[in-house]
């Protein structure tokens, strides 16, 4: 049995899973249903200041990508709308109940010293581990000048960081919005401020769809739609990216990275904690499908962790880092051809149409009628993956290596660029 | 009664009747059709398409149900199939497109194929209860033809000729147009007075008038026809059913599957139309599971069917076979009918002598014999073409020859359907009829006056 258990800015927690800040987590009777299934820590619906914020009805919009349901997900909804001393009794309560779960508290309130001063110090008194700082939420309390508008600016995110690590002793995360060109500068203007973690990725700003009969973004309310956040393993590819920025960056180095985006599944974790998470947070695979999710979560990050022979999570953190490397740094000279295993396969045509139409014409037609084979020309053949992604048949066409006896070369060193250094 | 022949109505109540006869397919809702929809996987020239006999572009119209263009879907197959309905209902997909598709073709996956029929149905139910009829007729070409048979085959033509301009007439021997789809299928294959729900819809394009109680050789001869009409197609099914020559053929209870069928497809209650409490159905076919299972729905207690030969030799496709089981029916096979007995002129008993398979595959009594206690009796021994008395065209093999598009020995008569040779399916019907509606289009089009 692999040790799952996970520290991240000197915060533990039984397991890696954690709940991110959003309806999940939004109060004690969600949160004690998710430490009794097997959560490992939460981070509690946002709070902000009394007044609390009123929430429209009709809040998600969702994809269904043929037929499975919420591939992406979208939402307008606002942080918490419970009053804070609510919230702030119940969470503790919760550590109180719940001693080794981690629980974090996100924050959002106006841009004023004296706002974050008053609120960090009601947190601290629940007990909580730690804190993080919501400058991530791209609708509805960014138009109030919070959220994202905050995120955006690098010298925001600095300043309100710094405020928020002179005034609490509890660990601080920045919860970070990918809805920048470039993540490094609000991920290094938290590590200047002092932040001990990012957390990331939150909403990606978004239109879901739109109703065709009246001609309204989805989702809608009274007849209008808004500007909303996705999120759901539709925006996964997406998250790993930035995550691995940050991880990859020598400038943002030292500071944790709680990974966030599209997880619903161990495989999903690993990943992320394969490119540098420390830890994982997951709110739409919850929404979906309930609290329940977390057994397999567990059980499967266990079993392929004995597997590999992973005794701890330490043991392939960042361990995909390495292969990270840019594009000019790849060797040009590797050569994969495809190979179709005739005995799987079952004579679709999927892959001889997608190679023809679209790629380089290489995998031929033999035969017609149900005895109708379809093989590779190898000499046309560029390798680029093609036809294994759209094959409908598990480990039919595999992509194999060529023995070309030639030796590496990056594009740096290719005669072929018209910028090359001679190869050393 | 302990000995004495039972055959009655009423067996069952009028609930569980209702139920047995309802659609033995429930047809998929909104929810089920995206799902089934989004597992075919659109492949490259399709082998689906090749196996469906009116050649129907699957993975179009699978994909325009998955993208919601329900009606997009619907004219992708009635395009091909004006009777993509009833098809959709009847057709044994599993040695047609669903037997082709590449799904089923997944072993490691033990995958099942794409559920063809139950979308083709999904989508043409979705226009055929539509008010306005999908295809605009082309300008009136003045030409004249008649149809004479009003089965799938007639009707695919009528609508292809009307399409193109044409006015037709379809002469129909029966009271009701509709051929086997009205008196032959099997009930629960197609409830609801379907039939003619769909002539209905075929003939809302214009152009063709339907006259029942008209048959050819009766009211009407063939060389009239000729000089009344352009054009003629033939699509005259197969009127005859072959006969069981054994001693006893003639007593009361034994009769042919394909009336006691036609009768119950007519029945306006089925609580009222007797039927033995012991059924032997003789014969190996899709009609002898087709009687077996019906009469055993409407209350039958016991219902064998004996085969002269074994499992892989039955007409009827394994699917078939085993709905029969499903139902309750017996299947016995290697049994070659001798005499049937009876007692005051009825039948209370088949009897068989059992056989078995020599070396040459030539069949031979084993010496035994076996009888089985029954009520009525039904022969499923097949059906076949009656010839026309004179001026008819050319025969082959017993029924009428045709050339690639249906066209006979006569310059201006086409047929298809199972009058011809070929599969005997609905669907083989209907492209017969298109095909040759396209040839005769051409003919018409290049006469002189
Ligand atoms: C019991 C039974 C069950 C079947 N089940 C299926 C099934 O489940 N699926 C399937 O695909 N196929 C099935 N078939 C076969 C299918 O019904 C036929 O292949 C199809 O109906 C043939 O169409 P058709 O138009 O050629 O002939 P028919 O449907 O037989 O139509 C011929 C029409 O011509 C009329 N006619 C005949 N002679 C004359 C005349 N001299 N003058 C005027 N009109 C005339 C007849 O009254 C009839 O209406 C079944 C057949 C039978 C017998
Ligand atoms: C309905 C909804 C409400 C959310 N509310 C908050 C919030 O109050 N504070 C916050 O930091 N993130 C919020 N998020 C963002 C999530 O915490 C998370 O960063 C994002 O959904 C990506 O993760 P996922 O793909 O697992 O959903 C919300 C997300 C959803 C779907
Ligand atoms: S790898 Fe690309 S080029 Fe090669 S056969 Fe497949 S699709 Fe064609
Ligand atoms: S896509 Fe795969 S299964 Fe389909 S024909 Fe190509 S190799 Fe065979
Ligand atoms: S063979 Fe099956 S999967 Fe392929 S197009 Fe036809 S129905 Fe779809």
């Amino acid at each position: 049995m692999a040790d799952l258990r996970c520290e991240i800015a000197g915060i533990k927690s039984p397991n890696p899973f954690w709940l991110a800040s959003a309806p999940p987590t939004d109060k004690a009777y969600n949160v004690d249903r998710a430490f009794k299934a097997g959560w490992g820590g939460v981070v509690w619906k946002t709070l902000g200041e009394d007044p609390p914020v009123v929430n429209t009805t009709s809040r998600y919009g969702a994809i269904t990508v043929n037929g499975q349901r919420m591939v992406g997900f979208n939402n307008i909804e606002l942080i918490t709308d419970r009053p804070l001393g609510v919230n702030l009794a119940e969470i503790k309560q919760i550590k109180r109940d719940w001693p080794d779960r981690a629980v974090l508290v996100s924050l959002m309130v106006p841009c004023e010293e004296a706002s974050w001063k008053k609120i960090l110090a009601a947190v601290e008194d629940t007990g909580a581990d730690g804190v993080e700082l919501n400058f991530g939420c791209p609708h509805g309390m960014s138009e109030r000048g919070m959220g994202s508008a905050v995120g955006q600016v690098p010298e925001y995110v600095e300043m309100v960081t710094r405020w928020c690590k002179s005034m609490t002793a509890m660990p601080v995360f920045v919860k970070l919005t990918p809805n920048v060109t470039n993540i490094l500068a609000p991920a290094r203007a938290a590590r200047a401020g002092g932040a001990d973690a990012v957390s990331l990725i939150n909403t990606v700003n978004s239109i879901v769809s739109v109703d065709l009969d009246r001609m309204a973004p989805n989702p809608m309310v009274d007849g209008k739609g808004s500007h909303g956040g996705y999120c759901g393993p539709a925006v996964k590819p997406i998250a790993l990216h930035l995550v691995a920025e940050i991880a990859a960056d020598p400038e943002s180095a030292g500071m944790a990275i709680s990974g966030i985006g599209g997880i619903e599944t161990w495989r999903d974790a690993a990943e992320f904690i394969s490119l540098g998470a420390q830890n994982i947070q997951v709110c739409t695979g919850a929404m979906h499908y309930g609290f329940k999710i977390v057994d397999d979560m567990i059980a499967g990050l266990n079993n392929w962790m004995d597997g590999k022979g992973y005794a701890r999570l330490q043991d392939f953190h960042r361990a995909a880092i390495a292969n990270l490397v840019d594009w000019q740094d790849l060797n040009i000279n590797f050569e994969l051809v495809a190979r179709i295993d005739q005995d799987k396969c079952i004579k679709c045509g999927l892959c001889h149409v997608a190679c023809e139409d679209t790629a380089h014409q290489a995998i031929s037609v033999i035969g017609q009628g149900p005895g109708r084979r379809f093989e590779v020309i190898d000499p046309e053949c560029v390798g680029c993956n093609l036809c294994a992604h759209v094959c409908p048949v598990e480990g039919c066409i595999t992509m194999a290596p060529v023995d070309n006896g030639k030796p590496y070369l990056n594009w740096a060193q290719d005669p072929r660029n018209p910028h090359a250094r001679a190869a050393e | 009664m302990a000995d004495g022949v039972d055959i009655r109505a009423g067996w069952l109540n009028g609930a569980t009747l209702a139920e047995n006869f309802a659609d033995v397919h429930r047809p998929l809702d909104l929810a089920g059709a995206l799902v089934e929809a989004n597992r075919c996987y659109f492949c490259y020239d399709a082998p689906c398409i090749a196996a469906c006999p009116t050649g129907i572009d699957v993975p179009g119209f699978i994909r325009a149900i998955a993208t919601g263009n329900v009606t997009g879907a619907a004219m992708t197959i009635l395009t091909e199939n004006i009777l993509g309905g009833s098809c959709a209902r009847v057709c044994p997909t599993e040695i047609l497109c669903q037997g082709a598709c590449v799904r089923s073709n997944d072993n490691s996956r033990g995958d099942r194929s794409v559920e063809i029929g139950l979308l083709q149905r999904y989508a043409t139910d979705h226009v055929n209860t539509a008010t306005r009829h999908p295809f605009a007729r082309a300008p009136a070409t003045g030409r004249t033809v008649a149809v004479v048979g009003a089965g799938p085959a007639g009707l695919a033509c009528a609508h292809g000729l009307a399409r193109q301009g044409h006015d037709v007439i379809v002469f129909e021997a029966r009271g009701k147009p509709g051929g086997l789809n009205e008196y032959g299928i099997a009930a629960y294959k197609l409830p609801d007075d379907f039939a003619q729900e769909e002539i209905s819809f075929i003939t809302a394009i214009g152009g063709i008038e339907i006259h029942p109680d008209r048959a050819l050789g009766r009211e009407l001869s063939l060389t009239q026809l000729r000089m009344d009409f352009d054009a003629v197609f033939l699509g005259l099914g197969q009127d005859g059913a072959r006969a069981l020559e054994v001693p006893g053929a003639g007593l009361a209870g034994v009769q042919n599957a394909v009336d006691y069928i036609a009768a119950l497809r007519q029945a306006d209650d089925l609580a009222n139309l007797p039927v033995g409490r012991r059924i032997v159905v003789i014969g190996g076919g899709n009609t002898a599971i087709d009687i077996a299972v019906q009469t055993k729905r409407l209350g039958a207690e016991d219902v064998t069917i004996c085969y002269r030969r074994g499992p892989a030799q039955m007409g009827a496709t394994p699917h078939e076979q085993d709905f029969a089981r499903i139902n309750g029916v017996r299947v016995k096979h290697w049994l070659r009918p001798l005499r049937l007995d009876g007692l005051d002129g009825a039948v209370t008993a088949a009897v068989f002598a059992t056989v078995a398979q020599g070396d040459g595959g030539s069949l031979m009594d084993t010496g035994d014999e076996q009888s089985i206690p029954c009520d009525m009796v039904f022969k499923a021994v097949g059906q076949s073409f009656v010839p026309l008395s004179d001026g008819g065209p050319d025969i082959a093999a017993g029924r009428i020859a045709v050339g690639p598009n249906g066209q006979t020995s006569l310059p201006d008569v086409w047929a298809g359907g199972d009058c011809v040779a070929g599969d005997d399916l609905t669907v083989q019907a209907v492209q017969d009829g298109k095909l040759a509606a396209r040839a005769m289009d051409l003919f018409l089009q290049n006469l002189e006056t």
